[in-house]
């Protein structure tokens, strides 16, 4: 068995740290703008609008059914030139990290809207009904009467799905973005240290979404639901 | 836009010769299925001896189910996955590492991508076990043991019959995810389905037609499975149970 050697971890701290701040800022913002067309698209599908309704099932069932790799794959490899090829647009710098907001926004998108969907439904018939018939429009109903309750039902779901999604931004890997494993994979390659190297990225990771899960747990149990 | 569709590229020989870029994915396809379904036997077997495990009345064998979740889960698939890959070996005696590392290159990434997403997704399937023995009444239990049943007799014959026939629409959805989450070894370079599609668009240069094909193939699969687990659902399904859609 090899020795481990940790030292090259302390002088690569600020590109790692540079790179967690990349997972973050990606988990962050495709967290809120997958919740916001998430919304939406739950809206969507529960409308009396037969296309509205076709349209956000579809949507979610497409991405629901393929591989996060896959969608990222697309992102990366495919959407950018045919951005280009369709705008005439010259080649920008670097889209990864656009790229990969966009991707984890779309994908994400599909899987809060069946959060949002299954909250809102928790909430009982007789609040809209009640909400109705006190004269309120269909959308000051979903929006004083029905999101309120539905939100504080779905809050847990959404922040698990929110440390799901922190671990996925990892899958960036692909397009070789220097996220916190991508840094940490580069560093062990350099140094010839990848074991260490990994075996640290997979400690953090560990570190921060067990935290993570347990405070959601503990919110969860003061919420008493 | 001055994109020249050619779907008859699939048809064309591969460089190397023997086969043609269907061949390819094809082969792309049988290894994804071959990854999924041997990582599936083993998400099934661990996860349901740990769901047992974090079911049964002692504290240290529960802790142990415990610790195998909260491991397994909290770390992202792709390290778990560069970890049995790059790391294990290093960690084995060194007999055996070298050994290891002597095999067929292809065969090392095989096993390392079976083996992390068996575990990965038996963490999984322990949490349904486990949730779907504690959703049976507690009379259930001491019923067995009152008929002087053992332990291991009572899960055996009364608790496990009832409990995976009630969370197999969870184990659908899991069963779903194995397929999905097997891209994920493309990453090692192992070819299976989506670094097939990778590869033939650096071959081909028809980058639309190979991803095209790729995500129908997956949308395929997901169909596929998903209606033959409906059929398996409604089978199994305890009558009065738990009666969701038709």
């Amino acid at each position: 068995m090899a020795e481990f050697d940790w030292s090259s971890i302390p002088g690569a701290w600020p590109f790692l740290w540079a790179g967690m701040q990349t997972t973050l800022e990606i988990t962050v913002l495709a967290v809120a703008a997958g919740i916001v067309w998430g919304t939406l698209l739950a809206i969507m599908r529960m409308s009396d609008i037969r296309l509205l309704s076709w349209f956000a099932a579809s949507y979610v069932n497409l991405f629901r059914s393929i591989p996060l790799v896959m969608v990222l794959l697309w992102f990366f490899l495919i959407v950018p030139a045919l951005l280009e090829s369709l705008f005439s647009t010259p080649r920008t710098s670097d889209t990864r990290l656009s790229s990969a907001l966009v991707a984890f926004a779309l994908f994400e998108a599909a899987y809060y809207a069946e959060i949002i969907r299954a909250g809102i439904q928790s909430v009982s018939r007789g609040q809209s009904a009640a909400a109705l018939a006190l004269g309120m429009s269909q959308s000051q109903t979903m929006r004083l009467v029905i999101l309120p309750q539905a939100v504080s039902n779905m809050v847990p779901l959404l922040l698990t799905q929110g440390i799901i999604l922190f671990q996925d931004t990892s899958l960036v890997y692909v397009s070789s973005l220097a996220d916190f494993f991508g840094a940490a994979y580069k560093v062990g390659d350099r140094d010839g240290r990848l074991v260490e190297l990994l075996l640290f990225a997979g400690a953090v990771y560990f570190a921060i979404c067990f935290s993570a899960s347990m405070l959601v747990k503990h919110f969860q149990k003061r919420a008493g639901s | 836009m001055g994109y020249h569709w050619n779907w008859g590229i699939f048809l064309a020989q591969v460089p190397s010769g023997g086969t043609s870029y269907l061949g390819w994915m094809l082969s792309g396809l049988m290894t994804t299925l071959a990854l999924s379904l041997s990582a599936w036997i083993i998400a099934l077997v661990i996860g349901s001896a740990m769901g047992v495990l974090r079911t049964v009345p002692n504290r240290w064998l529960s802790g142990i189910g415990a610790l195998y979740v909260e491991l397994f889960r909290n770390i992202p698939l792709l390290v778990q996955l560069f970890i049995w890959y790059f790391v294990l070996p290093e960690l084995l005696p060194e007999r055996l590492g070298n050994a290891y590392k002597e095999i067929n290159p292809l065969l090392q990434q095989f096993t390392a991508a079976m083996i992390c997403l068996g575990l990965f997704t038996g963490a999984r399937v322990c949490e349904q076990v486990r949730s779907g023995i504690d959703s049976l009444p507690r009379g259930q239990r001491l019923a067995g043991l009152a008929l002087g049943l053992s332990g291991p007799q009572t899960y055996r014959y009364v608790l496990l019959p009832m409990a995976f026939r009630i969370i197999v629409p969870p184990l659908t959805s899991e069963f779903l995810n194995i397929f999905k989450n097997s891209a994920v070894a493309s990453t090692i370079g192992l070819l299976e389905l989506a670094a097939q599609g990778r590869q033939l668009v650096d071959y081909t240069a028809q980058p639309y037609e190979s991803f095209i094909a790729v995500t129908l193939t997956f949308m395929l699969l997901n169909a596929l499975i998903m209606s033959l687990m409906h059929r398996l659902e409604a089978r199994v399904r305890v009558p009065g149970q738990g009666g969701h859609h038709g």
